[in-house]
C-alpha cells in the first residue's frame, strides 16, 4: 500500500515531467537523424572521391566514439573551443550525429538494392542526378530502409537516457532524483523501465502501420 | 536528300570498354518520321550505339546532332536533348514505387515543370494511346512485362520527343505478351513518329522498317531498305539473317 | 603547458582504463554467450513455459535502457540481494552480460532457425536424441552462421562500456573525465579517448574478420541450406 502511494503520489508526477522531456529529445533529434543520414548515404553512394571520404569518415567516427563520450565532447569539450551549449542542445546535437551514422547504413543498403535501369531510365527521360535521386531512388530506398530505421529509432528511444549524465533532467535523471532523495530504488528504476518498454512497444506498433501504409504492391519491404 | 528534314546525325560514334571496340566509327543520319531498325547478333554494340545517342554512355570519339544542334559535349544541357529523345529499355524500367500514371506523369512535372493538372491529363492522354487507362492506378508490380513495356512507351511519348529509341523492346517478355508491344511500335510508325529500334523480330523489323542497318563488330555491315537487304545479301552473316527471316 | 607531456604522464593510468574497458567488453560477451545460447536453445526448442521466460527475459533487456539497467542493479537489486558491496565493475560487466545475452539470444535463434528442418531429421534417423542432434549436429552449424551477426557485437558492446562511467566503473571514459577535471583541458583530453575507441573498435572488428575467414567452410553461409 505505501509502495502504490509512493508511486501514485510522487513518483509518477516526478516522472511526467521527466517524460516530456524524453519525448523533446527524440522528436528533436529523430527527423534530422534521417534526414542527414539519408544524406550521407546519398554522399557515400553517388558523391565525389572527398564527398565520399567525407561520409565514410563520418560514419566510422559517430559508429565508433561512445555516444556517452560524444556528449561530453559536445557539453564539456566545445566550451574550450569558445562554442558554449545548453546541455539539451548538446545532447540532441549528439543523437543526431550518432542516429544519422547508423541510419545511413541502412539507406545505403537500400539504395545499393535498387535496380540500376530505374537510375538510367530517369536520366533518359531528361531527370538530372539530383532529381533522379529525389524522385526515383530515395522514396524508394527509404522504404525499405524502414525496418533498420525503427530499430534505430528504438535505439534512441533508449540512449536518450544518457542526457541524463549531461544534466539533463529527463526520464531517467527525473527517476534518479526521486529514487535517490527516497530511497527507492527497485520500484523506481523499474517502473522507469515500463514506461520505456511502452515507448519501444508503442514505436514498433506505429512502425508496423506507417510500413503498411507506404507500402507499395510488390515492393520489397527489405525485412529479410 | 534534302537535309532540312535530317532530325538526328550521328558522326562517327566511337566507344570502348577497356581493350574492347564496342562501336568504330559509326555514322548515320535519321530523317522526320523514318524508322532506322539495328539489328545483328548479341554484343555488337547496338545498345552501346542507343546509350551513346542520348549520352547516357559518353561515347569516346564522335557527335551526335539533334535538330542540327550537337547533343555530345551538351554539358548540363544534355537534359534538355534527353527530355526530347524518348527512350525505351529491355527491362522496362518502370518507377516500382509509383503507379502506372504516376510513372508517366513525373518527368512531366520534374523535367518539364507542367502543373499537376495539366501534366495528369496529359499522361491518361498517352495511356489510353497505348491501350491502358484502365492501369493507371496499378503499380508495376501489377502489371503484365507486356502492360509494363506499353507504360514506359507512354512514358517516353508523354514528353513529346522528337526522335524514340527503342532498345530491345520485346526480348524480355514471353512471346505472348510481344504482340500487343509490336503494334503499339508499329501504329506509332504509322502515325510519322522517328524512330530507333535495336531489335532481333526480324519480320517485325522487315515489316516496319523504312532501312535496316545489319550491325556487327562495332560497325554497320550493311544497311538499306528491306527489300534490298533481303533480296540481295552481300554478306555472308547478312544472309545467315536473311536466311532465317524467310523462314519466318 | 605541453599537451603531448599530459598526455604522456597519464599513459599509465589511461592504460589500466584500456584494460579496464577491455575486461567489461570480453566479460560482457563471455555472459552474454553463456545467457544468450541457452536462451536461443530454450526459444527454438523448449516448452512453453520455457519459451515465455526466455521471451520475457528478451524483451526486458532489450527494452530498457542500458542506463537504466546499471542504476537498478546497481543501487537496486544487489544492495537488495544483500550483495551491495560487490565492486561496480563486477556489476557492470553482469548487467552488460544481461544486456547482452538478451541481443545475442536474437542472433543465435535466428541461425538455429535457418537450418533446415531436414538436419534434425537426419540426425534423428541416425539414433540421436533432440539433444544430441542439437549438440553434434544444429549447433555447429548455428554457430558459424551466427558469427557475422555475432561479430557485431563487438562494437556496440565496446561502446555500451562507457555507460558503466555513471555507476563509477574506473574504466576509460571515467579515467579520461578524472583526466580532464584535473587538468583542465576538456578537448584534447576527450579527443585522444576517441581516437582510443575508434582504434580498439578498428583492430577489434579485423580480429573478428580474421576470425571469421579461419573458421568458414567452403559453400557453407548462411541461408544456404
Amino acid at each position: 500500500m505505501d509502495q502504490l502511494a509512493f508511486i501514485a503520489d510522487i513518483l509518477l508526477p516526478a516522472l511526467w515531467g521527466g517524460l516530456l522531456v524524453t519525448l523533446q529529445l527524440i522528436a528533436a533529434a529523430a527527423p534530422f537523424g534521417v534526414l542527414i543520414g539519408a544524406g550521407i548515404a546519398v554522399g557515400r553512394v553517388y558523391g565525389s572521391r572527398p564527398v565520399q571520404y567525407f561520409s565514410r569518415a563520418y560514419v566510422a567516427f559517430f559508429k565508433g566514439c561512445p555516444l556517452l563520450l560524444l556528449l561530453f565532447i559536445l557539453y564539456f569539450g566545445l566550451p574550450s573551443a569558445g562554442i558554449s551549449l545548453s546541455p539539451f542542445t548538446a545532447s540532441v546535437l549528439g543523437f543526431i550525429f550518432c542516429n544519422s551514422a547508423y541510419d545511413s547504413e541502412y539507406i545505403r543498403g537500400a539504395i545499393k538494392s535498387i535496380r540500376e535501369g530505374q537510375f538510367t531510365a530517369g536520366l533518359a527521360l531528361g531527370m538530372t542526378r539530383g532529381q533522379v535521386i529525389r524522385n526515383v531512388i530515395l522514396p524508394q530506398a527509404l522504404r525499405r530502409a524502414i525496418p533498420g530505421l525503427v530499430n534505430e529509432f528504438v535505439y534512441l528511444i533508449k540512449y536518450s537516457s544518457l542526457a541524463y549524465m549531461i544534466t539533463v533532467i529527463e526520464l531517467t535523471g527525473a527517476g534518479k532524483m526521486v529514487a535517490t532523495r527516497y530511497f527507492t530504488y527497485n520500484e523506481t528504476f523499474l517502473v522507469i523501465g515500463l514506461v520505456y518498454l511502452s515507448l519501444v512497444t508503442v514505436t514498433t506498433i506505429g512502425a508496423h502501420l506507417l510500413e503498411r501504409r507506404v507500402a507499395v504492391p510488390g515492393m520489397a519491404s527489405g525485412r529479410h | 536528300m534534302t537535309t532540312d528534314d535530317t532530325i538526328l546525325r550521328v558522326e562517327g560514334l566511337a566507344k570502348s570498354f577497356g581493350t574492347t571496340e564496342v562501336l568504330k566509327e559509326i555514322s548515320f543520319t535519321v530523317r522526320k518520321g523514318e524508322t532506322k531498325a539495328f539489328i545483328g547478333p548479341s554484343g555488337t554494340g547496338k545498345s552501346t550505339l542507343l546509350r551513346c545517342i542520348n549520352q547516357l554512355i559518353v561515347p569516346d570519339r564522335g557527335r551526335v546532332y539533334l535538330h542540327g544542334e550537337e547533343v555530345t559535349h551538351a554539358g548540363a544541357k544534355i537534359n534538355q536533348y534527353r527530355a526530347k529523345i524518348g527512350m525505351v529499355f529491355q527491362n522496362f524500367n518502370l518507377f516500382d514505387h509509383l503507379t502506372a500514371l504516376r510513372n508517366v506523369e513525373i518527368a512531366l512535372l520534374k523535367v518539364k515543370g507542367m502543373k499537376e493538372g495539366e501534366a495528369r491529363e496529359k499522361a491518361l492522354f498517352e495511356l489510353r494511346r497505348v491501350g491502358l487507362e484502365d492501369r493507371a492506378d496499378h503499380y508495376p508490380a501489377q502489371l503484365s512485362g507486356g502492360q509494363a513495356q506499353r507504360v514506359s512507351i507512354a512514358r517516353a511519348l508523354a514528353m513529346d520527343p522528337d526522335v524514340m529509341l527503342f532498345d530491345e523492346p520485346t526480348s524480355a517478355l514471353d512471346p505472348e505478351l510481344t504482340g500487343e508491344v509490336l503494334e503499339v511500335i508499329r501504329e506509332l510508325a504509322q502515325n510519322g513518329m522517328t524512330m530507333l529500334i535495336v531489335t532481333h523480330e526480324m519480320r517485325f523489323a522487315l515489316s516496319i522498317a523504312d532501312e535496316i542497318c545489319f550491325m556487327e563488330h562495332g560497325t554497320i555491315l550493311e544497311r538499306g531498305p528491306p527489300a534490298d537487304l533481303r533480296d540481295s545479301p552481300a554478306f555472308e552473316r547478312t544472309r545467315q539473317f536473311a536466311g532465317r527471316f524467310a523462314e519466318l | 603547458m605541453d599537451l603531448a607531456a599530459i598526455l604522456i604522464s597519464w599513459f599509465p593510468f589511461l592504460l589500466t582504463g584500456i584494460v579496464a574497458t577491455l575486461g567489461l567488453v570480453f566479460a560482457a560477451l563471455g555472459v552474454g554467450f553463456v545467457i544468450g545460447l541457452p536462451a536461443a536453445i530454450g526459444q527454438v526448442y523448449g516448452s512453453g513455459p520455457v519459451r515465455f521466460l526466455v521471451n520475457v527475459y528478451v524483451w526486458f533487456f532489450r527494452g530498457l535502457p542500458l542506463l537504466v539497467l546499471l542504476f537498478l542493479f546497481y543501487f537496486g537489486i544487489f544492495p537488495a540481494l544483500g550483495l551491495g558491496d560487490v565492486s561496480p565493475f563486477v556489476v557492470g560487466a553482469i548487467v552488460l552480460g544481461l544486456h547482452g545475452g538478451a541481443y545475442q539470444a536474437e542472433i543465435f535463434r535466428g541461425a538455429i532457425l535457418s537450418i533446415g528442418e531436414g538436419q534434425m531429421t537426419a540426425a534423428r534417423t541416425l539414433g540421436m536424441n533432440r539433444m544430441q542432434a542439437i549438440r553434434h549436429v544444429i549447433l555447429p552449424q548455428a554457430l558459424l552462421i551466427a558469427l557475422p551477426g555475432w561479430s557485431n557485437e563487438y562494437p556496440t558492446v565496446l561502446t555500451d562500456t562507457s555507460i558503466c562511467y555513471a555507476i563509477g566503473v574506473t574504466e576509460l571514459l571515467t579515467r579520461a573525465s578524472v583526466i580532464v577535471s584535473t587538468e583542465y583541458i576538456a578537448m584534447p583530453i576527450y579527443l585522444a579517448c576517441a581516437g582510443i575507441y575508434l582504434v580498439l573498435n578498428y583492430t577489434g572488428i579485423k580480429a573478428l574478420h580474421l576470425l571469421e575467414k579461419r573458421v568458414s567452410i567452403p559453400g557453407f553461409e548462411a541461408g544456404s541450406n
